[in-house]
């Protein structure tokens, strides 16, 4: 297994809210191995945005990051200082951002907003910064890219912006990219183009990738490994094939449960019943407890990450349990 | 190596503005009279026939001038001429002018008069148009010490005109600057700095210019007396704008733009006035636009109580303080003259403005299809 290049261990995010303390992002580990993509997978609310923006540290206030661990190269970027971690930002790590229509800021032409980390960071020359802006437009696959670099957002299409905005992520070569939803905005098949974007320019480029999604199969297209999250923490963390092959966390298979089949037709698809619990009151025990078919007795404390076959974990008793489960005790419709 | 040129320009938000609004009538016009009245403020010195300071006495409160083209003999003219003047007083001892027309002063252009120097560098006694000596033109009339009131007001628009621009862009500068770094940076910078600025604005506006023109000294050379007053005025007009700012500040912050910004590594300072603040430029210049009127009457007010600019400098607002009697106006009525300019250089603004926050709006667009 590769070294580690980033380690995140324990990290918890809060919100002082009107209706109390509001847990986002609730002890959260998982670590990114060099040169390759891990997926961050939960659903809406479930606080993977927010992991992200703890690590770059740009929670929006009134959050904040109280405590954890962020080491990116071992180095703990929640110590930094606000100075050097501007300095990590964009050149060691940065950020692909979900909705390219308001991303890229609409007054300023794409070319000057592309440059604007190699300025910042290599302090390159006008010149020098637009021949590589110019060649960044190129590598993303943006045809006549000396004169789109003269473009405003709005003169482009959705799949052009978010081409221009993995330029401008990649332009100072980082060593992780996190990108947050980065094709949930676009149609299926420029999708599909951006995510073979996104896949070739890893390759060439060697950087390691943090990919937030909610779309298990863009996951499926792309992560290594793969992290499940659910109501600010991790409940299941794989590799990519093991995880699509056995899940061990009852939220995990309800994911997959969920999905349309493509070969059987159904009348109506699976859902996991109830709601993703409110991060000002998160339910006594496993999070997902009241939702979970298999809830038993052990289920009144809260199981850490255990370890089932080879690097799979999840948090689930039924780990241990084998034997339980099998017959889900009680079904509830 | 063969480049292709396009002949495709981007096409910023701020051109396509620009584009609708051209097509406004109103706010053409408006823009052209402004663009007439500027440069005749910038050009005053070789526009007007005289000096604001060439007086006359003896040709106190001098109507204006009778153009003719016909002379007492009924021959006709090309070139426009004027008679001299001469008065006698009626039982009001008002003055009653009267034309003397054994000498025709024809009206000639590029003539010889007071020395100036064009555009504050070049020296010259060239002026636009004026008669021979001594004949006078007073195309508006005459102050009560035979000033070319024509003159004088032209003069007068290089103060009023540009008091406007200056005190706008001062309080534009000082609120854009105080609501970027309040709306952007939230917490306790921003109740600090709104409240502040809610102080500045619970003050109502005319007697706290007053109250800072007492903490001048009451003579002062015109010069500082021009800086005092953009000075008072931007002081008064920043808080309005700097609230309004704020709040756009505050969404704007929030957008994914602002974000993607600091997440490449951007200081704050810089992502301030590079990202948020030019997202506001819309809104600014309509309200820039829209608020150069109140810089132009507030000075105006201050000359007219006579706390601004000082005779001999004129203004459009000291000018105007000759007409305060009513039987000024109602013997001299030309001295209302100013006046007409400043309404017409407000009106001018506000249909600018108008014409502007029809192009900026966006909903424009989709009205249009």
């Amino acid at each position: 297994m590769s070294a580690a290049l980033l380690e995140i261990s324990d990290l918890r995010t809060e919100f002082d809210t009107d209706d109390g303390l509001s847990v986002p992002v609730d002890g959260v580990s998982f670590s990114i191995p060099e040169g390759k993509t891990v997926g961050l997978v939960g659903e809406s609310g479930c606080g993977k945005s927010l992991t992200a923006l703890s690590v770059m540290r740009l929670v929006p206030p009134p959050g904040r990051t109280v405590s954890g661990q962020v080491a990116f190269r071992k180095r703990d970027l929640l110590s930094l200082s606000e100075r050097q971690m501007r300095e990590v930002r964009g050149r060691d790590i940065s950020m692909i951002f979900q909705e390219p229509m308001t991303s890229l800021n609409p007054v300023m032409r794409i070319g000057a907003q592309i440059i604007e980390p190699i300025v910042l960071h290599e302090g390159a020359s006008r010149r020098e910064a637009r021949e590589r802006g110019v060649e960044m437009l190129e590598k993303v696959g943006i045809p006549e890219a000396s004169r789109r670099f003269y473009d405003y957002p709005h003169q482009m299409s959705g799949g052009m912006r978010q081409r221009a905005m993995i330029a401008m992520a990649l332009s100072c070569g980082p060593a992780l990219v996190i990108a947050d939803e980065p094709t949930t905005a676009l149609d299926v098949t420029i999708q599909a183009q951006i995510l073979e974007l996104l896949r070739t320019l890893q390759a060439e480029m060697g950087m390691s990738v943090l990919l937030i999604t909610h779309d298990l199969s863009v996951v499926a297209q792309l992560a290594d490994e793969v992290v499940v999250m659910y109501a600010g923490s991790i409940v299941e963390r794989a590799s990519a094939e093991n995880l699509y092959a056995h899940p061990l966390h009852p939220y995990t298979e309800g994911l997959f449960d969920s999905l349309p089949g493509f070969h059987a037709r159904q009348e109506r698809l699976n859902v996991i019943r109830g709601q993703v619990p409110d991060p000002t009151h998160y339910p006594g025990g496993c999070k997902f407890r009241p939702r979970c078919s298999y809830e038993y007795e052990k289920c009144a404390e809260r199981p850490g990450l255990l370890k089932g076959t080879d690097e799979h974990l999840a948090a689930c008793w039924l780990v241990e349990d084998t034997e339980r489960r099998k017959k889900p005790q009680t079904q509830r419709v | 190596m063969e480049e292709v040129v396009l002949a495709r320009k981007p096409r910023s938000p701020l051109r396509l503005a620009m584009r609708r609004l051209k097509r406004h009538k109103t706010a053409m016009a408006g823009l052209f009279v402004l663009v007439a009245l500027y440069l005749s403020a910038l050009f005053a010195d070789f526009i007007a026939p005289y000096s604001f300071d060439d007086e006359l006495r003896g040709n106190s409160h001098a109507p204006p001038s009778k153009i003719h083209f016909v002379d007492a003999e009924g021959k006709f003219h090309l070139q426009p001429f004027v008679y001299g003047v001469s008065f006698e007083f009626d039982e009001f001892h008002e003055r009653v002018f009267a034309e003397d027309k054994t000498k025709r002063y024809p009206i000639k252009l590029f003539v010889r008069g007071d020395e100036h120097k064009l555009l504050w560098v070049f020296p010259t006694d060239i002026h636009l148009i004026g008669v021979d000596k001594p004949a006078r033109l007073y195309l508006m009339g005459a102050d009560s010490r035979g000033r070319d009131l024509f003159s004088r007001i032209l003069y007068g628009g290089r103060i009023s005109l540009s008091v406007g621009l200056v005190g706008v862009t001062v309080s534009f500068l000082l609120g854009l600057t105080v609501g970027g770094i309040a709306g952007y940076f939230g917490g306790w910078v921003d109740s600090a700095l709104m409240r502040m600025c809610e102080m500045i604005m619970i003050i109502p506006g005319f007697y706290l210019m007053l109250a800072l023109r007492a903490a001048f000294p009451p003579t002062l050379p015109s010069t500082s007396v021009y800086v005092m007053i953009v000075l008072i005025m931007s002081f008064i007009g920043w808080a309005g704008l700097a609230r309004v700012v704020r709040g756009m500040v505050l969404s704007i912050a929030s957008k994914d733009y602002v974000t993607a910004a600091k997440a490449v590594g951007g200081k704050d300072i810089i992502i301030i006035f590079k990202h948020v603040l030019p997202n506001t430029l819309s809104y600014v210049i309509v309200s820039l636009t829209l608020s150069i009127p109140g810089y132009i009457l507030g000075e105006s007010a201050l000359s007219l109580l006579g706390l601004g600019i000082q005779d001999p400098q004129a203004s459009w607002g000291n000018l105007l303080s000759d007409a305060m009697h009513v039987t000024e106006i109602q013997f001299h009525p030309w001295m209302l003259i100013p006046g007409a300019f400043i309404f017409v250089t407000v009106m001018a603004f506000n249909f600018l403005g108008d014409g502007l926050r029809d192009a900026f709006d966006p909903r424009m667009e989709v009205g249009r299809g």
